[in-house]
């Protein structure tokens, strides 16, 4: 992976090359690669000067954080507890075959990556799913499969 | 320069003068939830027809916070509270838009916008006779839902950055002794006295010290924090301002959840804004303190919401918590002594200092004073957030405000306290809901989320749920909670799918009291919470898995089937058409019946036949 | 200095001081696994916990972090802190049933029944972060880390790749109290952590002793001409 060093010094100046703010900056470089390139995390780490294997620690330990290279459109399924009772459980399962990917993976394309997460805070409108930006409330099993050509189309 | 109290005066005339020179104010909500349901092109549709029309000088369109009836999203009110329109635009966004214009201009009401409670059947057209927010006090959440988040005159001109300037006349010890005696306790969950913290942090050796605010909401089925930063961000501010100058910190952080982009966006403007205003920066107010705010975002995980973690998170490291023999007020965040409290808790400050002491323990009960933001979901008719004296009992709750059990069904137990907390059953629906009465019955207060399920929710399963969150989420630094988590879950995924030995239940309350004592921090003493609680009130549903091998809720899909009973079904088909699988099979008006080859047991077809001729077995 | 008794023995103590260095230093028998001398306490197996009684309120510390106050009764074998102990033990065995130490260990303190299924993919890696925190403190190198979270968290070095910081020296295998680090020597070639060390061999001996890589680490960092170092410690 190809990285380009003069941006992430860019973004890594931006917090003042300051270690508290790893996960800023993290979150700024995942933004720009839509994961986080392990070459990226040893210019960080040596760029702020601290070991690697801190950097490896807090890139894995949070779960925004991904070392595998993602799709372009991510599906956040929520799963936090008022979407399970209401049956987050099967919209992610109905994902699961519309996609043919397992949580946590990127489609053979590349075009999406599925993922479920612990409570998105909209619990009013569970079961909640989140396709980039783009929240659904009130989902349904009959749904994904819409959900999921709305963003097909646009690529 | 700062500004003096009586430019704020100034601030407000000039803001109400601006506001008051419209003939009406339409406001349409903008929290999450609404836009998720297409609030921005509500304001939108809003914006264009006014200008359209030529009603720009008389009509004034603002976008707010959360109304807290998210599900009947979007929200729109016109005037102060007069009327309340829900579900704007759900359908139609041109139409819903045009009747609304109607409203303001020939003051025709929109019946088909208003809300219905469907418990009652009945319409109300102002917000203020809507049992829902009738039952309510909203102190905290006042502000949510009436201004423009976005800008800081509109909070000026609803009385907000008061109380700083009476803060400043106090001595911290004052203050101290004011939130102390006004019991204002932790709303982020453990309901420690804020007022003892702030003393102790106060107290601490060491010329540097922090305030920090927990915004790392990761209590699945709770968003209240979500909805104030989101709603009224200034509130929170005022508050960290006032604990700042209390303890004598200079520097706080906002800890707030990836997961919350909106909520990042609005404090980060406001935190600008209350800089330019010199509320944040040198010389706050002119009170010689010096006082500054930065966002921090989390990396998504829950643990993080635990205090230790939070500051490690907070210095770039993994969120993994330590052992508070030492405390944090003393040695937190960088080892300087550290003031964390929630969000609610810091929102709750200006309304102390501006109201007074009597006026604050009028609110609640004697050991839980105040108001208590919920959210309340699950199977009631309305689900949203609401701001509850505290005290309030939980059926008023759920059968007044929420307006009852969704559909024909019945109450089973309502969650509390999020992971950390328990299941609670009928037989105490009727006790207060306070800090003390819920941990009493084995749950607790929690940062608020209020879950409530119905018989076609199953207790082990909810157990099971929660159970896979916390092994999930724990960090895996000490052995009870990674190891013990995952071990809890495996037994009890084996109830759920009808391979459960009685034994198991001796086990895990064995295995739980190991965790409640061994783990190190909040998250792994209270994970065996949500087993312990529904093994105390449901044990005949864990029973019913393990001897009779049935799920009676029809949840649990390995020991479920669904059977459609000839003799009642009248093959109206509305199963075959809500099947998600199409695994109905069978002619019009002739019985139906389900290939269990495709069936995937969700269970909608139980849940929408209205003759009752779907059987869980 | 502080006054307080454990399991009813009057003992006196530095304020704060770790209870279970009080402990051991009074002679009474607490186990641990995460704790060691030279690297101090991190809190994370448990096995080291106590009952204190402060002023009247009960709970179950960690031993090895709970500071020595004034008055505290300290019980180190009480029910519940067997059940604590028993507990952890039964839950690493399920973990490494192939750690000795564990095994050992699981026997002295009465687990006799494993009633999980046993993981069969972690070795003996307790997670108890000795070799972590040693390669850190200790050689000053950092080449290994924990990563992930939960029951998925493991140890190793940065990436699951073999380091460029790791000098091969095996302070790791050392420390580390199931053996479950891995370090071979084949042909004057060390393997650790995946990565490959060719061995110096004493001009004077011809024995091969340590990695070269590791001796020219020693060289710069302590300003010692590499060629000294070359002669091992035998022929010193």
């Amino acid at each position: 992976m190809e990285i380009n060093k003069e941006k992430l010094d860019e973004i890594i100046l931006k917090y003042g090359r300051d270690k508290a703010h790893l996960l800023a900056i993290f979150q700024d470089v995942q933004k720009e690669y839509r994961y986080l390139p392990k070459e990226a995390v040893r210019h960080i780490c040596m760029r702020l000067g601290m070991p690697q294997v801190d950097g490896f620690e807090v890139a894995t330990f949070y779960k925004s954080f991904s070392l595998k290279p993602r799709g372009k459109h991510t599906v956040h399924v929520c799963l936090g507890t008022a979407c399970h009772l209401k049956g987050g459980a099967d919209v992610l399962l109905s994902f699961m075959r519309e996609l043919k990917v397992k949580t946590g993976e990127t489609t053979a394309d590349g075009a999406f990556t599925l993922e479920s997460v612990n409570c998105l805070g909209a619990c009013a409108l569970a079961p909640l799913v989140r396709v980039d930006e783009k929240d659904f409330g009130k989902t349904t099993v009959a749904q994904s499969r819409n959900i999921i050509r709305d963003f097909t189309d646009h690529h | 320069m700062a500004l003096s109290l009586k430019q704020l005066d100034s601030i407000t005339s000039a803001f109400n003068a601006k506001e008051q020179a419209y003939d009406k104010i339409i406001r349409v909500c903008c929290g999450t939830g609404c836009i998720t349901s297409g609030a921005n092109r509500v304001l939108e549709g809003v914006l264009t027809a006014v200008e359209r029309e030529g009603l720009s000088s008389k009509v004034l369109v603002k976008k707010t916070g959360c109304h807290g009836l998210c599900e009947r999203g979007p929200i729109v009110t016109l005037g102060n509270d007069e009327i309340l329109y829900q579900s704007v635009g759900k359908r139609d966004v041109a139409a819903d838009v045009d009747l609304l214009l109607k409203t303001v201009t020939e003051g025709k009401v929109a019946d088909k916008l208003l809300f219905r409670d469907s418990a009652r059947k009945e319409k109300y057209t102002s917000s203020l006779d809507i049992p829902f927010y009738k039952g309510q006090k909203r102190i905290v959440l006042a502000m949510n839902g009436l201004i423009n988040p976005e800008e800081i005159d509109d909070y000026i001109a609803h009385g907000g950055y008061r109380a700083p300037f009476r803060a400043f006349q106090m001595t911290p010890e004052e203050i101290i002794d004011w939130v102390t005696k006004g019991g204002l306790r932790g709303r982020g969950g453990g309901g420690f006295l804020t007022g003892r913290k702030w003393s102790s942090a106060r107290a601490a050796k060491g010329g540097l010290k922090y305030v920090l605010a927990n915004g790392d909401e990761g209590d699945p089925g709770a968003f209240m924090d979500r909805s104030l930063m989101e709603g009224n961000p200034h509130a929170v501010i005022e508050g960290m301002v006032i604990g700042g100058y209390t303890i004598g910190a200079q520097q706080g952080y906002i800890y707030v959840r990836d997961e919350y982009p909106l909520a990042v966006s609005r404090l980060t403007k406001a935190i600008e804004q209350a800089r330019d205003y010199n509320m944040l920066g040198h010389d706050v107010f002119g009170s010689g303190f010096d006082f500054d705010l930065e966002i921090y975002r989390g990396g998504g995980a829950f643990v993080c919401g635990e205090s230790t973690a939070l500051m490690s998170s907070l210095e770039g490291k993994s969120g993994e918590p330590r052992d508070k023999y030492v405390h944090t007020v003393e040695h937190g965040l960088w080892d300087k002594p550290t003031n964390l409290n929630n969000v609610e808790t810091w929102a709750n400050v200006p309304h102390i200092i501006n109201n007074g002491l009597d006026w604050y323990t009028s609110i609640g009960t004697k050991k839980s004073t105040g108001t208590k933001i919920f959210s309340l979901v699950g199977k009631v008719n309305n689900t949203g957030l609401i701001e509850v004296p505290m005290g309030i009992s939980l059926r008023e709750i759920i059968f007044g405000l929420g307006g009852g059990i969704r559909g024909k069904r019945q109450f089973k137990a309502v969650q509390t306290g999020g992971p950390s907390g328990g299941c609670i059953p009928e037989q105490h629906l009727d006790m207060p809901v306070d800090f003390d009465s819920l941990t009493s019955i084995g749950s607790m207060m929690g940062s608020g989320g209020m879950i409530v399920m119905d018989e076609r929710n199953c207790m082990v399963d909810v157990a099971r749920y929660f159970l896979r969150f916390l092994t999930e989420e724990s960090c895996g630094k000490c052995v009870p909670c990674r190891e013990g988590t995952r071990r809890m879950h495996e037994i009890l995924d084996r109830i759920c799918k009808g391979a459960g030995k009685i034994e198991d239940l001796m086990h895990l309350e064995e295995l739980g009291k190991a965790l409640q004592w061994g783990a190190i921090c909040g998250l792994g003493q209270s994970a065996p919470n949500p087993v312990l609680s529904t093994i105390r009130y449901f044990s005949d549903e864990y029973k019913a898995h393990i001897i009779e091998g049935r799920c009676p809720a029809g949840v649990c899909k390995e020991i479920t089937t669904f059977t459609i009973m000839e003799e009642k079904c009248t093959g109206c088909m509305r199963c075959a058409a809500e099947c998600p699988m199409g695994a109905i099979i069978g002619e019009k008006k002739e019985p139906q019946r389900i290939d269990d080859l495709r069936c995937i047991t969700c269970g909608i077809c139980y849940d929408v036949c209205s003759f009752d001729a779907i059987k869980i077995g | 200095m502080v006054q307080l008794s454990i399991n009813g023995k009057k003992v006196t103590a530095e304020e704060g001081e770790a209870l279970l260095k009080v402990a051991r230093r009074e002679g009474f028998v607490i186990p641990t696994l995460c704790y060691h001398e030279l690297l101090g306490s991190s809190g994370r197996c448990r096995l080291c916990v106590v009952e204190v009684n402060d002023a009247g309120k009960k709970r179950v510390v960690a031993s090895c972090l709970y500071p020595a106050k004034e008055n505290i009764e300290v019980f180190t074998d009480s029910d519940e802190v067997r059940l604590v102990r028993r507990t952890v033990l039964e839950l690493l065995l399920a973990r490494n049933p192939s750690a000795e130490l564990i095994q050992h260990l699981a026997k002295q303190h009465g687990v006799t029944e494993v009633r999980y299924t046993p993981d069969q993919d972690k070795g003996k890696c307790i997670l108890c972060n000795l070799c972590v925190r040693c390669c850190k403190d200790i050689v000053g190198v950092s080449a290994l880390g924990m990563s992930g979270k939960g029951p998925m968290k493991k140890v190793g070095p940065p990436f699951d790749e073999p380091s460029e910081t790791c000098i091969g020296c095996g302070a790791c295998v050392v420390i580390c109290p199931t053996g479950h680090i891995a370090m071979e020597e084949e042909k004057g070639v060390r393997t650790v952590w995946q990565k490959k060390f060719e061995l110096a061999a004493c001009p004077k001996c011809k024995r091969y002793h340590l990695p070269l890589f590791q001796l020219e680490w020693i060289s710069k960092t302590r300003n010692i001409p590499v060629e000294e170092l070359m002669v091992c410690e035998d022929c010193r």
